[in-house]
């Protein structure tokens, strides 16, 4: 890599739209003048299954298409995956780590890899609560865009909303970008909101 | 009860007796311990999968009728890349995926070499979807009607083509949302079109049997598959199987929809031999096809979001085609 | 226009914007998107003039088309795999009479095994059906190449397959600059058939014929794919010209000048070869790569001048042909013809694997090292393989192959303690 890049990985379900989040990252950096790219690891998989979803980010054309084998940063979408796989695989000591969940996060119990992470790179989100909250329904993608616009600061929340609001029009979009926004909010002042301590 | 048969509970159509409340002999093969698990737990398939449903009791029935001398072809579609993907492969039958279109030509094989072999107490059985059925594995078909091979092909029809995403089908119905009849437009939707209907095309091959069922009745669906069974030749069982994913219900709703397509008129439960249709379901508790459409989302845009009519043209359309099915096939006639 | 966008609503909006008149879909992924995003413009009245045709099969989807297409009308479908495969006979008789209809291969395997996702054994098996057939490297240039194939199927009068990697581009979501209905105004003219059906002027499409004039028909099919090559690289300068940007054309070279090794690769492989190449030339050694724009008709002498030299040649393949080895490879060494010893094939990304940047950097190493064989398998598990076939030597009846492979695979996922990725 001669440049510096930024590369998430997504885990989720299928129907919790992981693919939908990467995919909404990537427009988001468009937004800003970057250059990024979304693709997913499709199976032929129903929903409720495991899936994966890249997102690149970065100041130059990306041409690798080689699936992101080292993240800067995951996002769990599911808490249930924890314990399934190797979701950290290749996430560095300086990497950050975003997980659904409204229970905390017992970090060296997971992975040895998150016991090394500073601790503000680590945040729990209870992504599907909000989700249910704003829009009635359990998908957390875009919850979970304003959780990491908070945690890595790669895009701005602006850019994420404006990415939300081109995707979901009408109420589901003015719904989907509150929910973001109150993700963002939790995951940049932990302290004062209880229930999102990252550890 | 029988003495030593675990006491079960199983969840059944309201109108449906409950195993529970039957003499041994009248329960359902699937409330039996014994039965085959043909399909076992373990596939991937969408939570509410009436496919699921439906291919788990016509197979561990037809386990049943041949004594655990069967074997399945599977076209491509839902039903084999939820169940196979090992090592959660899910069928504890011989099973064999050779491709979309050719299900029934592939069936063929399989018979003419158990005939050829003498092994006639080995059954054969193809199972596909409408649009494996219906569309691009129609001529194969046809063909095995014609030569009346010994086969019992299964189409389990939940009106599109699932496994690539929510395509129409030629059994996809009129008005329909699918990714290929978007709700666009003057005419939102799948078009109403002539209709294909593979009961009535497989009749037309004189064929020894064709019957349809709904996985809303187990009972009835299994005394289906039963009686093919004990028939040789080309036989056709068109199971209707609903689909959340592609139908935008909710998962618990499969049975009732399934339900509610028959007590509405849109789905004929009938049965007919040799051409000729020797007996169908009356309808129990007739309900204007609304009930039916309401709940699914692929219909979402003939309502309005109080849930009520925006489109009474296409509404009244399909409630036509309903009335058209009821006095076909005689659906109002007093329960028998 | 600048867009983040879906390769697949890239094309879908760029085959629009050359006003197809006919579009025939049947689903297959990982084709679908684009041919929904076109049904969905057409049904919402955004493509006036388009009939969009939901088929029963593959083998009806190429045939509509065919009739369109001699009936005088712009028809374009899109397929992938097992789809291409079943309207394989429709395939050759659109190419045999000279149609120039517009398709998408949205490269995937072709199988048993069944499996969805990339290589290039679908548009390998067709290679030889006179279809003109580009590859893609990146998003960008399969929403181009769709605009030039238009363009020179009409101006040939013959079939253009646009091939872009299932998945990999399909379903990647990023920067294209999609060309606008004017700029396709200003490229593509009318379509002006060679032959239509016409009650005013009847012609037979279709005759048959014998042994006396089938060779030369034939042969006049050869005759216009190398009459092709010409147009290929005049459309895309005047694609270049209208639109601002490069895109197309016969290859693209990546700094081959003085290269000691040249990988030569087809489709969107070439972007990851192109940052190993880069990291490669960092450390100083003399690797470029050269894409195959166009894999039919076959550039032999441009392949000539730009593997001229000694450079060793390593062949990156998605597709191989059982009991033989590498497909382009065999068209490569017919180009360097006298020095067919400095080419290695390697063959992989079969069925959706993966090719990482680790793996060809270690098979570039090895190739500048001379440490390769002429024919090699990217990351295959040698072990997986080994077991089967001692498992096959030992029990006559030892089961079908794909399900041993798989359950000894997660056999020895289980004892690990991890899944394959
Ligand atoms: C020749 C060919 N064309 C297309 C496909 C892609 N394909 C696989 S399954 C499928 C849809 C299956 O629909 P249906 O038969 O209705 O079964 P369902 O998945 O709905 O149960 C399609 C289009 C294929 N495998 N082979
Ligand atoms: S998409 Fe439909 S048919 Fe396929 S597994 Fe899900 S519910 Fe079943
Ligand atoms: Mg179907």
């Amino acid at each position: 890599m001669t440049l510096s890049q930024f590369q998430v990985r997504f885990h989720g379900r299928g129907g919790q739209g992981v693919v939908t989040a990467a995919e909404l990252l990537s427009v988001a950096a468009f937004y800003e003048g970057r250059y990024s790219q979304a693709f997913p690891t499709f199976g032929s998989e129903r929903a409720g299954a495991p899936v994966a979803a890249f997102c690149r980010i970065a100041d130059r054309q990306i041409r690798t298409r080689s699936p992101v084998s080292r993240p800067d940063a995951v996002v769990v979408g599911d808490a249930t995956l924890l314990h399934s796989g190797d979701l950290f695989a290749g996430l560095g000591t300086d990497g950050y780590v975003l997980v659904n969940t409204s229970g905390g996060i017992d970090r060296p119990a997971l992975d040895r890899r998150l016991a090394e992470l500073q601790t503000e790179r680590i945040a729990a989100l209870p992504a599907t609560e909000l989700a249910l909250r704003h829009l009635g329904r359990p998908v957390p993608n875009a919850v979970l865009l304003g959780g990491l616009a908070a945690l890595c600061d790669v895009v701005s929340l602006a850019s994420v909303q404006r990415a939300i609001a081109e995707r979901f029009t009408g109420p589901l979009g003015a719904a989907n970008q509150a929910a973001a926004a109150e993700a963002y909010a939790m995951v940049a002042h932990p302290a004062e909101l209880s229930g999102a301590s990252p550890d | 009860m029988t003495p030593g048969q675990p006491v079960r509970f199983f969840q059944v159509g309201s109108f449906a007796a409950g195993n529970r409340l039957l003499a041994p002999e009248m329960r359902t093969v699937q409330s039996d311990a014994t039965r085959a698990n043909s399909l076992t737990s373990g596939h991937r398939a969408c939570q509410g999968c009436g496919e699921a449903l439906g291919a788990r009791y016509v197979l561990d029935t037809a386990m049943r009728a041949t004594g655990g001398r069967l074997i399945a072809v599977n076209a491509t579609g839902c039903l084999e890349v939820f169940t196979t993907p090992y090592p959660e492969t899910s069928w504890r039958v011989p099973w064999l995926h050779s491709l979309f279109a050719n299900a029934a030509s592939v069936a063929t094989g399989v018979a003419a070499t158990l005939d050829a072999q003498g092994r006639n107490e080995v059954r054969v059985l193809a199972q596909a979807g409408d649009g494996g059925t219906v569309d691009i594995g129609f001529a194969a078909l046809s063909g095995l009607f014609e030569r009346n091979d010994d086969v019992l092909y299964v189409c389990y029809d939940n009106q599109a083509y699932m496994n690539t995403g929510v395509q129409r089908s030629g059994a996809t119905p009129p008005a329909a949302r699918t990714a290929t009849t978007e709700a666009l437009g003057p005419e939102p939707g799948n078009p109403f079109g002539q209709g294909k209907n593979l009961p009535l095309i497989a009749m037309a091959h004189n064929i020894p049997y064709v019957a349809t069922a709904t996985v809303a009745e187990l009972h009835d669906l299994e005394a289906k598959v039963l009686k093919a069974m004990t028939m040789h030749g080309a036989r056709y069982l068109h199971v209707l199987v609903p689909c959340p994913l592609g139908w935008g219900s909710a998962p618990a709703a499969t049975i009732e929809l399934a339900r509610l397509a028959k007590e509405s008129g849109l789905f004929a439960v009938f049965e007919a031999e040799r051409g000729e249709v020797t007996a169908s379901s009356s309808i129990r508790h007739q309900v204007p096809v609304e009930a039916y459409l309401r709940p699914q989302s692929r219909y979402r845009h003939l309502f309005d979001d109080t849930g009520a009519v925006l489109r009474p043209d296409i509404v009244g359309r399909l409630q036509a085609l309903a009335d058209a099915n009821i006095a076909r096939f005689d659906l109002l006639k007093s329960a028998s | 226009m600048l867009r983040q966008i879906e390769g697949s609503q890239a094309v879908a909006r760029v085959v629009a914007a050359c006003r197809p008149q006919v579009v025939c879909a049947y689903p297959i992924t990982p084709q679908t998107h684009i041919v929904e995003a076109i049904g969905a413009m057409v049904k919402s009245g955004e493509l006036p003039g388009c009939r969009f045709i939901n088929v029963e099969s593959e083998f009806s989807a190429l045939s509509v088309a065919i009739g369109a297409s001699a009936t005088g009308a712009r028809a374009y479908t899109a397929t992938a795999s097992q789809g291409l495969l079943f309207m394989m006979e429709a395939l050759y008789n659109a190419a045999g009479l000279g149609l120039p209809i517009v398709m998408t291969l949205a490269n995937r395997a072709v199988g048993a095994p069944i499996n969805i996702w990339n290589d290039h054994s679908d548009a390998m098996a067709a290679r030889d059906a006179g279809w003109i057939q580009l590859f893609a490297e990146s998003n960008q240039e399969a929403a181009d190449l769709h605009a030039q194939a238009f363009r020179l199927a009409e101006e040939v009068s013959l079939p253009v397959m646009v091939c872009m990697d299932g998945f990999v581009l399909t379903h990647a979501v990023e920067r294209v600059d999609v060309v606008t209905r004017e700029q396709i105004d200003a490229f593509l003219p009318p379509y002006e058939p060679r032959q239509v059906l016409d009650p005013s002027a009847p012609v037979t499409i279709g005759a048959m014929v014998g042994p006396e004039a089938f060779e030369e028909v034939r042969y006049l099919d050869h005759a216009r794919h190398l009459d092709a090559l010409g147009s290929i690289e005049a459309i895309a300068e005047e694609f270049a010209e209208v639109v601002g940007r490069p895109c197309g054309g016969l290859l693209s070279p990546y700094r081959t000048q003085d290269a000691e090794l040249i990988v030569v690769a087809l489709g969107s492989v070439l972007g990851t070869i192109h940052e190993v190449v880069d990291e490669a030339r960092d450390r100083g050694a003399r690797v470029g790569a050269l894409g195959i724009t166009t894999f039919r008709p076959f550039p032999l002498d441009a392949v000539r001048d730009a593997l001229g030299g000694d450079a060793r040649l390593l062949v990156v393949e998605k597709a191989f042909s059982s009991g033989f080895g590498g497909v382009l490879s065999t068209d490569i060494a017919m180009a360097v013809e006298g020095a067919p010893s400095r080419i290695s094939t390697v063959v992989g990304g079969l069925g959706g694997r993966a090719i990482t940047e680790t793996s060809l950097r270690r098979v570039i190493d090895d190739a500048l090292e001379g440490r390769l064989e002429r024919l090699e398998f990217l990351d295959l598990d040698r072990g997986a393989v080994e077991a089967e076939l001692a498992r096959m030597a030992a029990n006559r009846r030892s089961g079908p192959v794909a399900e041993n492979m798989l359950r000894s695979l997660s056999a020895s996922a289980r004892r690990t303690g991890g899944g394959r990725p």
